[in-house]
């Protein structure tokens, strides 16, 4: 392993972080949810979900950030790195792996280790792990 | 007062996501890819984000009622099953595809990118397949 100190951005990274913290303790403190985007999403798909209102506000708030962001300055790189193929096999298994797994990045990853849950940590565990050995088979195997 | 709250802190969180570098794929990858010249920024996100949460996610956990009134809707299975592993296995082989997660997604839906469209529309087939799997196991 070697870091790539050129790409490696520790203050926006942790300052970007700081807001995603205090976004998901407003949404707690205030509407007494989890911030997991999954959950979130998915279940505004579902008949009958309580609570569609605050769900579909707090996702057109992350929908519009981009464009409140664009009104102060200019919007930071959006690189994709794989085509449409990629794009649709990845959706497909974000979307079931997140569903039939009960969250995601924000809602276990960050929502669900601040608060100490035992399945959030061996969620993220799970997911990271898969997470770095797709990354390592693709780049190193397949690509090399 | 509650919808605005919401509206509010998904703003936040989007914006979060942006400033962090989460929302741009190539950067995740590269925090990924553990092998290869490794980004460890994202590792960062974490540290900040979870600092900042842990006192409030754990008063919340031991309260009745949010502080505008609402029911505090937190999980309370501590239940490791097969599904949760499972689940997550998936979703990181899709994460470890395209660098892309369910929020920074929605993030990135509006910026222009055919990517991102195709991305969101795949993700909720997942969701949707999900739906239509779980109703079929009901009946």
């Amino acid at each position: 392993m070697t870091i790539d100190w050129l790409n490696f951005t520790p203050w926006t990274a942790l300052a970007g972080g700081v807001l995603i913290g205090l976004a998901a303790s407003l949404f707690v403190l205030a509407n007494g949810r989890i911030a997991g985007i999954s959950g979130l999403l998915g279940s505004l798909l579902e008949a009958g979900a309580e609570g569609r209102g605050e769900k579909a506000l707090f996702l057109a708030g992350l929908l519009l950030a981009p464009l409140v962001w664009g009104l102060f300055t200019v919007l930071p790189m959006i690189e994709f790195q794989s085509g449409a193929p990629g794009l649709v096999c990845a959706g497909l298994l974000v979307g079931l792996g997140t569903r039939y797994g009960s969250g995601c990045t924000s809602g276990h990853g960050v929502c669900g280790l601040a608060r100490m849950s035992r399945r959030s940590v061996v969620a993220t565990g799970a997911f990271m792990a898969s997470g770095f050995a797709t990354v390592f088979v693709i780049r190193h195997l397949l690509e090399a | 007062m509650r919808k605005l709250t919401a509206f509010l802190a998904g703003l936040i969180f989007g914006l979060g996501l942006l400033l962090a570098g989460m929302a741009n794929p190539a950067k995740v990858l590269g925090f990924l890819d553990l092998a290869g010249n490794w980004d460890p920024s994202l590792a960062l996100v974490m540290v900040g984000a979870i600092a900042v949460a842990i006192v409030p996610l754990n008063w919340a956990r031991r309260q009745q009622q949010s502080l505008l009134g609402a029911p505090m809707r937190l999980p309370v299975s501590s239940k490791l099953d097969r599904r949760l592993i499972v689940g997550s296995l998936v979703f990181g082989i899709g994460w470890g595809i395209a660098g892309i997660c369910p929020g920074p997604a929605v993030a990135i839906t509006l910026t222009g990118h055919w990517q991102s469209l195709v991305f969101m529309l795949a993700m909720l087939t997942g969701f949707w397949g999900y739906g239509v799997l779980q109703s079929r196991r009901a009946d």
